[in-house]
């Protein structure tokens, strides 16, 4: 349905607006060099796996941005990624399997359109087309794109409302005055701060992790302790006094294993606290200069 | 005694070609598709290893794979160019099948036969990749001497399972759609059962192609491709629909009474910038949904996160189970859903019999509703300043394949009580494409067991917790007829558990376990076969 033009205008505001750089419109009119291929990865997918086109030589891309930018970009987006009117294109299954121009150009020229659309007949010529082509398939295509519109700050909550709550559930082991001394400082990335807090034990830069402890209760009454290396049902692990691992068999109950985990009041706070909670204390730590 | 002898040996090579009978066969000597039989239960008629001698299971042999091209002997094949690498061939994560004493198995771009009795390579076949995500392959399909399998750059490749020589490769879907195909093909009567993924915003598709050709049969998409497909009112319109997801990444299971195929379908897309989705269910994402394998039409649906926001696809193995439920009898589907809740399901109409919340961490939905579906709470969607979400992306579960045993009538699953912060970090109102648009990060799991489910009581009958926080996930489970669960712990040990309780009878420290434990029978002996990354290890009692 075709919405009302005031509303539409709206929206295509709105979508001009938070237009970012896509590759191409960083490169469009500039004599880029062609890109290199992206380092792949060992393993697994991401968008290394899907190798991005070459780009189209820059006087092709700069004429089809310049076309694009006059009749497409109204519906589609300036970046292509859709707006009232018209689809993402991005990801449209036409675009993706084009080569240069040939899918494209059936819907544009031939007023076949695409199904359910409002998508008009345009009167391009081929070499016009293919500038098109170029020009849409110089957009960076992939899912995981880092560099999209990110939050400034993951900062959400209220310090006050931090306070209170750290003084709740935080105090009894932690002080403002003493360990958390300079946090805000010492880790200035606001969400690793907050990843941090929620479970030490996760690691990662700024906070020292503490292993967890093992008391192994011998059958004669001998206690063996020591930061933990490994359990399973079948073996425990620990690091000796003198710097040594030991190891332990374990059957079933025998010898009698407890485990301390120095996180572990930490992780007992996932199913209590509340998102708000959670960005409140964060708002609080981030004051902690 | 020549004739005798004869005979027999006419006999033994019979077997050594892969035929319906074969494979409606209750799973026993053979292992002769993804889940050893059809009904996915995993449970094996096998009685030679028992919980009193199980402590006596012995390495028969073990054996290492060299993937790519520079193995020895490898017969090459592939449409790139092969210089492309993306890893992934040295990893185990899926079935092997065992056929008349050969093993047949897959890793991402590889495919090998090996001797069941003493792990020699027989062929190993390298397919050069044009690219695509390398995550893991689930293994193959097994037709007359017709090998099936499907490499990430989407090609359904057929080899010849005496020599290992190429028949014909097909291709499944574009890699300029950014698909990558995981699944192990499934074999029915002259259909070869073949599903794909995408991390982008394709539609998930399932196909059917003929054994002998390659020719494709039917296609099924799991979202509404064009005007007046059903589903499309619950989709924002129809470019939304076809862009849809439903990805269809591990293989499903069979009735051939029903002559249904029963598969979990993956969430919908963009996953979890869900906004161009509209607020519908967003069908058939994250459903269990039933196929007729002659026509490839839908006859049923059942939708197991409706409108899913956290990447949570429904894509684990069902399983097909006859028994009891409230006194009557059924046929029944059983799934355990990577979201955090178990289904049981009549599965020749649809119809909903339980919903068992399996895991207590759970928190991104606020209840169940009338269907039984539960119901998504949007604020738990993810937080420009972070949502703290049970299951984290690698879910409560995930492709690791359970098993159900008709003797204790319990479902078993690897079960992991995870959390992550999930953080919104695009601020176009549009939204993202595919899984972008958030960032997950973990913050560790409150404990991994494996779970047995009384799907008749909807409670858990025994919880066997590993112990320590490293919140790893067992990597499939396997069940017998003489009460035995075995399965690979977060330790590197391959268990084996009774299946009353869950309590350890036998482990072997083999490293990581990186696939579902399986049995066969060769030369009179029961043996246990599993994979560790690049190893295949082999048990069994002399």
């Amino acid at each position: 349905m075709l919405r009302s033009a005031l509303i539409f205008a709206a929206a295509m505001a709105a979508s001009v607006a938070i237009v970012v750089n896509p590759v191409g419109a960083q490169n469009a009119g500039k004599n880029t060099p062609k890109a290199a291929p992206a380092p792949l990865p060992a393993g697994g997918g991401g968008g290394a796996a899907y190798p991005q086109r070459p780009l189209a030589p820059a006087d092709v891309r700069s004429r089809g941005e310049a076309i694009y930018k006059a009749e497409c970009a109204f519906c589609h987006g300036e970046d292509a990624r859709g707006g009232d009117m018209g689809n993402n294109i991005i990801r449209s299954q036409i675009v993706l399997n084009d080569d240069s121009g040939e899918r494209i150009a059936p819907v544009l020229t031939r007023g076949e359109g695409v199904e359910g659309t409002m998508m008009p007949k345009f009167s391009f010529n081929q070499n016009q087309i293919a500038d098109l082509a170029g020009f849409l398939h110089s957009f960076r295509v992939n899912g995981y794109d880092g560099s999209r519109n990110r939050p400034e700050t993951i900062v959400v909550g209220n310090a006050q409302a931090g306070q209170t709550f750290f003084g709740q559930k935080c105090a009894a082991c932690h002080a403002v005055t003493g360990d958390l001394k300079g946090i805000g400082t010492r880790i200035t990335d606001a969400r690793t701060l907050q990843q941090r807090w929620i479970n030490p034990g996760a690691g990662g830069r700024g906070v020292a992790t503490k292993q967890s402890m093992v008391t192994i209760t011998m059958t004669n009454g001998q206690k063996l302790q020591g930061p933990l290396v490994r359990i399973d049902d079948f073996l425990v692990t620990f690091t000796a006094a003198d710097g040594r691992q030991r190891t332990v068999k374990r059957d079933g109950e025998t010898p009698k294993v407890e485990l301390k985990d120095p996180y572990q009041p930490h992780r007992e706070l996932y199913p209590v606290y509340t998102d708000k909670n959670i960005h409140d204390v964060t708002a609080y730590l981030v004051t902690l200069k | 005694m020549k004739l005798l002898a004869g005979l027999l040996l006419a006999t033994a090579f019979a077997s050594a070609q892969v035929d319906s009978k074969l494979l409606l066969q209750p799973l026993g000597d053979s292992w002769a598709s993804y889940s050893g039989d059809y009904s996915g239960k995993r449970y094996s008629n096998l009685k030679q290893v028992t919980k009193t001698n199980v402590k006596n299971l012995t390495l028969a042999w073990t054996m290492r794979i060299t993937p790519g091209a520079q193995a020895n002997n490898a017969i090459v094949g592939g449409e790139g160019d092969g210089i492309l690498s993306f890893g992934g061939g040295n990893n185990i994560k899926g079935a092997v099948l065992q056929v008349d004493g050969t093993l047949y198995f897959s890793t991402p771009d590889n495919a090998w036969a090996v001797d069941a009795r003493d792990g020699r390579i027989l062929w190993h076949y390298f397919w050069k990749t044009r690219g695509a995500t390398h995550i893991g392959s689930r293994g193959m399909g097994m037709y007359g001497n017709w090998l099936f399998f499907e490499t990430p750059d989407n090609y359904l490749v057929s080899l010849d399972a005496r020599t290992g020589q190429e028949r014909w490769h097909k291709q499944i879907a574009p890699l300029e759609e950014q698909y990558f195909s995981t699944p192990a093909p499934i074999v029915v009567d002259n259909h070869v059962i073949v599903g794909t993924g995408n991390d982008l915003d394709e539609p998930g598709i399932l196909q059917s192609f003929d054994p002998e050709t390659g020719a494709v049969q039917w296609k099924f998409y799991s979202v509404p491709m064009k005007a007046g497909d059903p589903g499309l009112e619950t989709w924002a319109n129809l470019d939304a629909a076809k862009h849809g997801g439903g990805q269809m990444w591990v293989p499903g299971s069979y009735d051939p009474e029903a002559r249904l195929y029963y598969i979990g379908t993956g969430n919908p897309s963009p996953a979890y910038t869900g906004i161009a989705r509209g607020e519908g269910d967003n069908l058939y994402t994250c459903s269990l949904v039933a196929i007729n394998v002659d026509t490839g039409k839908m006859v049923w649906h059942y939708q197991t996160s409706p409108h899913d926001t956290h990447d949570a696809d429904s894509s684990q193995t069902p399983i097909l189970v006859d028994g009891e439920f409230n006194g009557r009898p059924r046929k029944m589907v059983l799934t355990a859903a990577r979201n955090g809740y178990f289904f049981a399901l009549d599965r020749l109409t649809g119809q909903h019999l339980r919903t068992v919340k399996y895991s207590d961490a759970v928190n991104w939905a606020t209840g169940i509703n009338a269907k039984g579906q539960p119901v998504r709470d949007p604020a738990k969607d993810h937080h420009i300043g972070g949502s703290l979400v049970s299951p984290a992306n690698s879910g409560i579960t995930n492709w690791p394949p359970p098993a159900y045993s008709p003797d204790t009538g319990l479902f078993y699953v690897p079960q992991n009580d995870n959390y992550a912060m999930y953080y919104l970090t695009e601020t176009d109102p549009r939204g993202a494409m595919g899984l972008g648009g958030k960032e997950e990060q973990g913050v560790g799991s409150l404990g991994s067991y494996i779970t047995a489910i009384d799907y008749k009581t909807g409670k858990i009958a025994w919880r066997h917790r590993f112990p320590g926080n490293n919140g790893g996930s067992v990597m499939g489970l396997l069940t017998t007829s003489t009460g035995l669960l075995f399965g690979g712990d977060l330790g590197g040990n391959i268990v084996a558990y009774d299946a009353t309780n869950g309590k350890t009878l036998w482990h072997s420290h083999i490293g990581a376990v990186s696939n579902a434990p399986e049995t066969y029978m060769l030369d009179g002996h029961q043996y246990l076969l599993v994979a560790s990354g690049d190893a295949l290890f082999a048990f069994t009692l002399y």
